[in-house]
């Protein structure tokens, strides 16, 4: 198993936000919202389909800019990983999907092929290597973006409702994945709008509706005395709009 | 007469008669060497076109887009022009030769292949954009890797050009000069020998031509469905 070399393991990287909002159209869709992810532990974001988890998640790693408002990480800029809703694999095989990701990191070529094997034994994966990642089942597809997310070595790793497709077992296999990077050192953002799943493996949540930050509290908290009556009702089970 | 040219036809491809496979051979020779040299630029240049944005972008877009109708013969005119005695590039005495036939079919597919590979990357890019930039993948490396993702799609793009290269008279009549066994191809040829009469040979050309044609198509439909079943 390859080891994660953390490039400040002193100082934990700290996400602020700064009244953030994000507009598309004219519509503000997020925010404004203020919040801090700190420390070294899983932070899930919860909220009922269209909340504006996927689009925090997409803030916090860059991919989109606020429209308003500013993001800055405290101390350096930690190298991320992020997995998305539904894995995007390239049309080579599983392991060249890896071996990919390698060489955009330069890793030498010589050494691409053995760390590729490494991560893919370690996800379960031994036995699909070469084949076209793109046919693989929908729990492999994500274990293998998973994989993919564990060779380029992040201090923090987003995902993106990364269960929400799978079945029992291949849900089981993608927590155990997600606790791997935990047990590592590296700080856990992820989505779900599954209660069982945030129960499991959060150490604090983060809860939106209509692209609002209702509650941000340590799971304890959040799920046995939530603050406010949506978060309730959303706990509760109760179909929210 | 039509019946007995067509026995002629088939006796002359069942006996590969040396003066048909000399032209067959020199056409194939023009038009997978265009083919070739246009998918060295055309490939790399459509997947810019997909990904840069930059000032004209949109003009460029819509010249090439139109440029995949050029007639041949003005292609061939424009190739004409340059490579003339009298044109810029007359020096070289590349008129009439093999080599201004291949400049000419560089000219008329190249837009072919840039736009549909612009098409192709743009859609590829789409799917992929996130991921790349989660992976701080550059721009520039993102052409040679989505170019590989989309190498089936790009086959078919591929195969669009060279069957209009083949297929193709009014370049390749200028700027070549229709020369016996020096630049006659499969399609000047055609032309010729109908003119004169020889139907036999022309319709034996016709026939080759077909099933070259047919064959790209067959592949490009292959391509496309094996595409479907091993990569999802
Ligand atoms: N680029 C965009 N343009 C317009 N609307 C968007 C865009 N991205 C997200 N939205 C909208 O923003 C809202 C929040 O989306 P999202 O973050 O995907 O929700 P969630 O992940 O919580 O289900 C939704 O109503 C969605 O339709
Ligand atoms: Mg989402």
């Amino acid at each position: 198993m390859t080891s994660l070399s953390l490039a400040h393991p002193t100082c934990m990287p700290r996400l602020h936000f700064h009244d953030v909002a994000y507009q598309a159209a004219g519509q503000l869709l997020l925010g404004p919202l203020s919040l801090q992810l700190e420390g070294n532990h899983r932070t899930l974001i919860m909220g009922p389909n269209g909340a504006g988890k996927s689009l925090l998640m997409r803030l916090a790693h860059g991919l989109v800019k606020p429209s308003s408002g500013h993001l800055h990480w405290c101390g350096h800029v930690p190298r991320q990983a992020m997995v998305f809703q539904h894995p995007v694999l390239l049309r080579r095989s599983a392991r060249a999907n890896l071996e990919y990701a390698l060489a955009v990191q330069g890793c030498p070529r010589n050494r691409r092929r053995q760390r590729a094997m490494e991560a893919l034994e370690h996800f379960g994966l031994a036995n699909v290597t070469r084949r076209p990642a793109r046919v693989l089942s929908g729990g492999e597809q994500q274990r293998l973006a998973l994989a993919r997310a564990w060779l380029l070595e992040p201090e923090v790793l987003f995902l993106d409702e990364p269960t929400s497709a799978l079945d029992p077992a291949a849900i089981r296999a993608v927590e155990d994945a997600i606790n791997t990077f935990h047990h590592a050192g590296v700080r856990i953002v992820m989505s779900s709008h599954d209660l069982h799943q945030a129960r499991r493996l959060a150490d604090d949540v983060i809860f939106l509706h209509h692209g609002k930050l209702l509650e941000h509290s340590p799971a304890d908290t959040f799920f046995q005395v939530p603050a406010t009556v949506q978060a309730k009702a959303f706990i509760q089970g109760e179909l929210m709009d | 007469m039509s019946d007995s040219a067509f026995i002629t036809a088939l006796q002359l491809i069942a006996n590969f008669d040396p003066e048909l496979l000399a032209i067959v051979s020199l056409s194939l020779r023009v038009s997978l060497s265009a083919v070739i040299i246009a998918a060295f630029i055309g490939l790399p240049l459509g997947a810019a076109l997909a990904l840069y944005r930059f000032p004209g972008r949109a003009i460029i877009i819509v010249v090439f887009n139109a440029l995949m109708g050029l007639p041949p013969v003005v292609a061939g005119l424009s190739v004409y022009l340059l490579l003339s005695r009298a044109g810029p590039l007359g020096e070289f005495g590349l008129l009439f030769t093999p080599t201004a036939m291949i400049v000419a079919q560089v000219i008329l597919i190249l837009p072919i292949l840039v736009s549909l590979t612009r098409q192709r990357i743009e859609e590829l890019h789409g799917e992929y954009a996130e991921q790349l930039s989660s992976m701080s993948v550059s721009k520039a490396r993102r052409i040679p890797t989505l170019l590989w993702d989309a190498r089936l799609a790009l086959i078919t793009v591929i195969l669009a050009g060279l069957g209009r290269a083949s297929a193709e008279v009014g370049a390749v009549m200028i700027v070549g000069g229709n020369i016996d066994g020096v630049t006659r191809v499969m399609t000047t040829a055609i032309v010729l020998e109908t003119s004169k009469g020889n139907l036999a040979l022309a319709l034996g050309l016709g026939l080759i031509l077909m099933l070259l044609v047919a064959l790209l198509n067959g592949m490009a439909y292959l391509i496309g469905e094996g595409t479907k079943r091993s990569l999802g």
